[in-house]
């Protein structure tokens, strides 16, 4: 009979990963026997412990968020799911019961997909697996699962730009080290020091492998009491092993470990654990075989004598931030390991200024990284923002002590400039010698700046604001910022001008709900995402924690989930303007990439309708904050 | 005479035995949660608004059981017509002779009435969705349709708070709905596109009356 919902729902579908990857009938097959559910906001769809539905869900319309309880079980939320976001894959794969807890963050349809169903159709198709491993990661990580997850699947997901690795033989630890089931697990810890390895195999007298005993193990069992050191190693190995072939690929033994939850694959003759032992295969193997990960690259910046050394290693960040995005992995995380290698480059262009220097410094300094990359949040190359703060010398030193710091620091632009960072427009940049001066011309300088306000001075000043220590003398970085904060305490008309340029730029929909475009000059009719919808949060952001007193806090998004726990009665509207930030951060870095630049002026129509979607819900959050902005600041007759 | 009137059955001896057993389920029914309870959203394509003169082309429908809608148990049924009026087509786009494979009345009739059970009806304007089926059931010598039903035009009228009432539509159609609930309006005007919009302004609507605390079986069931 025909099924003109079923036809519906997998035209739906066939847009969004992994049915994408289907075929026509199969997913005509799966959306025959999908549930259509309704969700009210705040409706629970399914709860932290609550036994594994036989569905997996998608979004249809709206949105559903995943929280994560901590020890006191209190909620955090880990990440919203938007149309077309699959979710709850938890029981696909290893039918445990769910860990996280789904509620709709507004009013919302899911479709549930039938599990059964949707594994007889996908049953030995690699590539839906993959994504779904990856989907499952990405949502099972956040700060506080890392723990419990096998660190596997933080940063070395399958993806398409390493396939090549993936199907790669896996090259595994032959010779293992092992003991014999009559040992002790004494000796097999002796054993294991004396090898320096983290695991050992219990085998058999035919060298067939019983079972595996790890050091947390050891930790586990030993160390809190449970069994004397004497016990035989058969009373805590655990058992039995996963076993597979010699010419077992990465991408199987990635999905092996994480499908089981373990870190290590014995590898044996026929594969099986009845079959004499050849080889181990650790999660650590597999993560070297893949490479491109930021442990190597952050290596690779520190071994660096050259400024080329540090191109290559800042470029190969790029290439790991497209196979992160692709795979969707939270973007807190993205942000975190690419501000830590932005970070190290500058440092280490620094050290090699310094050598370069024909005497060193004469006092101590600090080098501050300023705008994006202050607020650790810069993800594609962008312009280098920076300043330098020197310790106070005499009078008559003045000029020459600033002289030593301008060369050095017009080394270190260079070099940033050769890696791949442009010079500042502006020229806001530690070279100029209006951004590089002692401590307390600096702090004359925020005083003037904070307590005689204009919007000339405003506009300058701003993102001076959001800076943040990278290399030198930590102690200046602190005095300054005291002396800015007491100067806050002085005036409030400096908060009330920055809350003024934090809403100059409107709520990017118009009045009939359609985006604005620039209306002239060469971006005619282009979104500039920059300026219509990043800047106003980033305004408000700085401007919340600078009129609260916080301190060191410098990322956007943190700086609202700060606000959200010092507001609770806000907490919904901190909580969604953090999480708008990181997805319009996103989407700018995802078009960056797409057309290999800053990415900031989107072409509309190049985007699909859920994209504009998605961008626009992020909107909403902006123009409530902006609203709640105009009274608290009373800015309506300012 | 009398007794025969007073005792009159509900059905007679000539009924088909589908037609006896959905007359006899209603005997039975007790009222459920309401979400446990099994609704049932439906729509019919007409060759027109004339009960007597028009046929029904096709039926569609969709169960919701809390807040579930399962898209291996819709209902979705063409019927063979002899009446036929070209100028609806633009409409519903149901041909004479097209590739859909179509039943007789009764058929349709007797699988109609087996998916809907003695659960409760919804649809949007239903008083001509009621009208035309229980034509389509008189022309084949049965009785109406025993369901409770709700029409989602007057709910929706009872969901706007008490302070826009003066100024309230008396008749909302489908495609006002859907704007105003957001309601995506893909394959509006086919039956079973329309059951399944009418089912999502249903439960929509229900959860608005639903944060007033209103949401009773008296209320709802009221016309």
């Amino acid at each position: 009979m025909k099924n003109s919902i079923a036809e519906r729902i997998s035209d739906f579908l066939k847009d969004f990963p992994p049915f994408n990857l289907l075929k026509e009938k199969h997913l005509l097959e799966i959306a025959s026997d999908v549930s259509i559910i309704y969700l009210e906001k705040g409706d629970v769809l399914y709860k932290k412990d609550e036994a594994f539905h036989e569905y997996f869900y998608i979004v249809r319309n709206g949105g559903v968020s995943l929280y994560h309880h901590d020890m006191d079980d209190n909620k955090h939320m880990v990440n919203i799911n938007d149309a077309g976001d699959i979710f709850g894959v938890r029981p696909l794969i290893n039918k445990e019961d769910y860990k996280l807890t789904a509620i709709a963050n507004e009013e919302s349809i899911v479709y549930g997909i039938p599990i059964e169903i949707f594994q007889s159709v996908t049953k030995n198709n690699v590539k839906v697996y993959k994504y779904l491993i990856t989907s499952f990661a990405s949502n099972a990580y956040d700060p506080y699962t890392a723990e419990e997850n096998t660190k596997i699947f933080v940063d070395y997901l399958p993806n398409t730009s390493q396939d090549i690795a993936n199907f790669q033989t896996a090259d595994y630890t032959k010779n293992p080290i092992c003991c014999n089931e009559n040992s002790t697990l004494k000796d097999a810890a002796i054993k294991m020091s004396e090898f320096k390895i983290g695991c050992i195999i219990v085998v058999d007298d035919k060298k067939y492998p019983l079972g595996i005993i790890t050091s947390s193990d050891i930790k586990n069992k030993i160390a809190t009491g449970l069994f004397p050191i004497t016990t035989a190693v058969t009373n805590i190995m655990s058992s039995p092993v996963m076993s597979d072939k010699k010419d077992l690929t990465v991408a199987d033994a990635q999905l092996k470990m994480i499908k089981y939850n373990i870190g290590h694959l014995c590898i044996t003759e026929d594969g099986t654990p009845n079959s004499k032992l050849v080889g181990v295969l650790t999660n650590h193997d597999v993560i070297t075989a893949l490479g491109n990960n930021p442990a190597a690259i952050l290596k690779d910046i520190k071994r660096a004598s050259r400024t080329k050394t540090l191109r290559t290693a800042r470029r190969k960040a790029n290439g790991l931030l497209k196979s992160y995005l692709e795979q969707n992995i939270p973007l807190t995380h993205i942000i975190n390991i690419i501000s830590q290698i932005n970070d190290a480059v500058t440092m280490k262009a620094i050290e090699i200024a310094l050598e370069k220097m024909p005497t060193p410094p004469p006092v101590t300094f600090s080098w501050l990284a300023l705008g994006s990359q202050g607020r650790k949040e810069q993800l594609l190359f962008s312009d280098q923002d920076n300043a330098l703060v020197f310790e106070d010398v005499a009078e008559e030193k003045y000029k020459d002590t600033q002289a030593y710091f301008l060369d050095l620091a017009k080394l270190v632009t260079k070099s940033l400039n050769k890696i791949g960072f442009e010079y500042c427009e502006a020229d806001m940049m530690a070279s100029n010698p209006v951004w590089c001066k002692s401590i307390t011309q600096w702090k004359a300088q925020f005083k003037d700046w904070i307590l005689n306000p204009d919007d000339k001075a405003i506009l300058l000043s701003s993102i001076f604001f959001d800076y943040n220590h990278i290399y030198g003398n930590l102690n200046l970085e602190k005095e300054l910022t005291d002396a800015i904060y007491s100067t806050l305490n002085e005036t409030s008309l400096f908060i009330r001008f920055l809350a003024r340029d934090a809403l100059k730029n409107p709520s990017p929909l118009g009045f009939f709900k359609q985006f604005l475009v620039e209306q002239n000059g060469e971006h005619k009719d282009l979104f500039n995402i920059k300026y219509r919808a990043l800047m106003p949060l980033i305004d408000t952001a700085r401007l919340l924690v600078l009129s609260n007193q916080v301190r060191g806090i410098n990322n956007t998004y943190e700086r609202f989930e700060k606000m959200a726990e010092l507001e609770p009665n806000n907490k919904e509207l901190y909580e969604s303007c953090a999480y708008a930030f990181k997805a319009l951060l996103k989407f700018k870095t995802k078009q960056g990439i797409l057309h290999n630049d800053s990415g900031k002026l989107i072409e509309l129509e190049t985007l699909t309708k859920e994209e504009k979607l998605k961008l626009k819900r992020c909107f909403k959050p902006l123009h409530d904050m902006q609203e709640t902005l105009k009274l608290r600041f009373d800015l309506a007759n300012f | 005479m009398i007794w025969n009137w007073l005792f009159k059955k509900k059905y007679n001896k000539n009924h088909p035995d589908f037609w006896k057993d959905y007359i006899s389920s209603f005997d039975k029914k007790n009222k459920k949660p309401i979400n446990e309870t099994r609704f049932v959203a439906w729509d019919t394509e007409t060759t027109g608004f004339d009960k007597k003169e028009d046929r029904i082309l096709s039926l569609g429908a969709v169960e919701i059981i809390n807040k579930t809608i399962k898209a291996n148990n819709t209902f979705e049924i063409y019927i063979k017509q002899d009446i036929f009026k070209p100028e609806t087509v633009k409409i519903h786009g149901i041909l004479k002779d097209g590739d859909l494979k179509k039943v007789s009345e009764i058929e349709a009739i007797e699988r109609f009435l087996k998916y809907i059970k003695n659960d409760i009806l919804i649809a949007h304007h239903a008083g001509f969705d009621y009208g035309m089926v229980n034509e389509m059931l008189l022309r084949h010598g049965l009785g109406k349709l025993k369901n409770d039903f709700i029409d989602t035009s007057i709910l929706f009228s009872k969901s706007k708070h008490i302070i826009y009432h003066s100024n309230l539509k008396k008749h909302y159609t489908l495609d006002e709905l859907c704007k105003e609930l957001n309601v995506s309006m893909a394959d509006r005007h086919t039956s079973i596109g329309d059951a399944l919009i009418t089912a999502l302004v249903f439960l929509k609507t229900i959860s608005r009356l639903d944060k007033r605390n209103v949401l009773k079986w008296d209320y709802l069931l009221k016309g």
